[in-house]
């Protein structure tokens, strides 16, 4: 597969916020999933001025393949800093591609309360779905070889990128 | 030699004592425990990790709040739990700890966790798996013989890195009956390893193992010399069976001389922590005045033990 441009995450970020504005309501929070969706999350808030804090989500304790992975070597603390019963909440992530990610983050998010609307905000959709999840908000959708990793980071300057890294 | 914890891969498949354990295995638990202790705090105390194990509490000494944390972090993890009170079953009527594992085993359990009176029960139960294949079925020491009480001591550790956050500059006693104290082996071993500046141990000279100075550690007999600028206190607690050797005189002078009372305490810095593994004697090792004053954070301890066995759990079942 050719070498594909990758686009600038930051500018992204702003696409995003704008698909996501119109849908605001008063009481809708953010929570983003551990560690793309965090930064991407954060980015959220400050472009929506929003007022509250974030969640952040952790999802290693509901994935589907800790019986053939086990337990993820850096788990996050979760951390959801206000009543989910009844809120509109946006899931945040970087990238969506097989959905069992989004899948364990809804889990997780169910056994603080029951909110009112999920819905799922993403940076990239890479496609291979392999449940039936899809992206309510999404400013980039990309075909990718199943061997190559979409991933985000953050250089020293604080600045999102993405890169590619190639398993095969 | 080979490490009877890790598995060919180096990751942790038992915990069987913390006397081998690599520094980043003690830190990944650490780390992993202050997840789980937000579990706890929510309204679902649960996650579905260990959905569909079965963790088996093989109890061959008694010991109901140790078992009881195992049995809650075990549910908290979502895994059903069977509590075999095995001092008043099987072995009464005669049958061998091998030919007990090898039952709980064909009724497919995933985890044993054990305790014993005898030193390496657990360890011989790891090696016995290991010989049947039994690769994804772990064990876990809840307390065996004097050797070790792992989890205890890595609770120890997560409460001091807690209130402490850095190893490196902390001062820690240890206060009691070292020589028949699993506990103070499992804690000695994890502070070491994590490379706290100093560590004491203090008791009187029949409760102290005679080489425990060659494990890098300060001697003192002394309750006064030994807390002064102490950064942590952990008070061990006297087992009553010892007062009627000829180790003790009486509770009573074992107060007078290792008690922890606010006087002595004070002598420690004005921010030491206090730790103790339960049950307390009050009036024994330890002053009421101190027991449920500020500077003890016992009940924390308590709190953490889930956290940090749920993180144990979670971690070697994955591997």
């Amino acid at each position: 597969m050719p070498a594909i441009e990758l686009p600038d995450a930051e500018a992204q970020c702003t696409e995003l916020a704008d698909l996501i504005r119109p849908h605001l309501r008063p009481d809708t929070v953010l929570v983003g999933i551990h560690s793309g969706g965090a930064w991407v999350a954060g980015r959220l808030r400050h472009l929506l001025d929003l007022p509250g804090e974030i969640g952040l989500l952790d999802v290693s304790f509901y994935r589907d393949d800790y019986g053939e992975r086990g337990l993820h070597p850096r788990v996050k603390p979760s951390s959801i800093p206000f009543d989910v019963e009844g809120r509109p909440l946006i899931l945040v992530d970087d990238v969506l591609f097989t959905g069992r990610t989004t899948r364990a983050a809804i889990n997780g998010l169910f056994d603080y309360g029951r909110p009112a609307v999920v819905q799922l905000a993403v940076l990239a959709d890479r496609g291979q779905r392999q449940l039936p999840i899809s992206a309510d908000f999404c400013p980039w959708r990309v075909q990718l070889d199943p061997t190559q990793e979409l991933i985000l980071s953050t250089g020293d300057d604080g600045h999102l990128r993405w890169s590619i890294a190639d398993h095969a | 030699m080979r490490n009877p914890q890790l598995n060919t891969n180096g990751e942790l498949t038992h915990l069987l004592s913390i006397e081998g354990l690599p520094r980043e295995v003690i830190i990944h638990i650490l780390d992993t425990a202050s997840s789980f202790l937000k579990v706890s705090a929510r309204e679902v105390k649960k996650v579905p990790l260990l959905r569909g194990k079965s963790v088996f509490n093989v109890f061959f000494e008694n010991s109901t709040r140790t078992r009881t944390t195992f049995e809650i972090a075990a549910k908290r993890l979502s895994a059903d739990v069977i509590n075999l009170d095995v001092t008043r079953s099987s072995t009464a009527k005669g049958e061998t700890l091998l030919d007990t594992v090898d039952n709980l085993v064909a009724m497919h359990a995933d985890m044993f966790v054990v305790r014993h009176a005898a030193s390496g029960a657990p360890h011989l139960i790891a090696e016995h798996l290991r010989r049947l294949g039994k690769d994804s079925v772990h064990v876990i020491n809840a307390g065996d013989g004097r050797h070790a009480h792992p989890t205890q001591g890595l609770l120890d550790m997560y409460t001091i890195r807690h209130y402490k956050k850095d190893f490196s500059h902390l001062v820690v006693a240890v206060v009691g009956d070292i020589l028949h104290s699993r506990v103070a082996r499992s804690d000695l071993h994890a502070l070491l390893t994590l490379g706290v500046a100093e560590v004491r141990v203090i008791g009187p000279q029949t409760l102290l193992p005679t080489a425990v100075a060659a494990m890098g550690v300060r001697v003192c007999h002394d309750l006064a010399t030994g807390l002064r600028d102490c950064d942590v206190v952990i008070m061990l607690r006297l087992q009553n069976e010892r007062m009627n050797g000829a180790l003790l005189p009486s509770a009573h002078e074992y107060f007078s001389c290792y008690g922890l009372t606010p006087q002595v305490l004070a002598l420690a810095r004005p921010d030491a922590i206090v730790m103790h593994p339960g049950p307390m004697n009050r009036g024994v090792e330890i002053d009421s005045d101190v027991a449920d004053g500020p500077q003890a954070v016992i009940l924390p301890q308590v709190t953490f033990g889930i956290a940090v066995r749920m993180a144990v759990m979670g971690i070697l079942t994955g591997n």
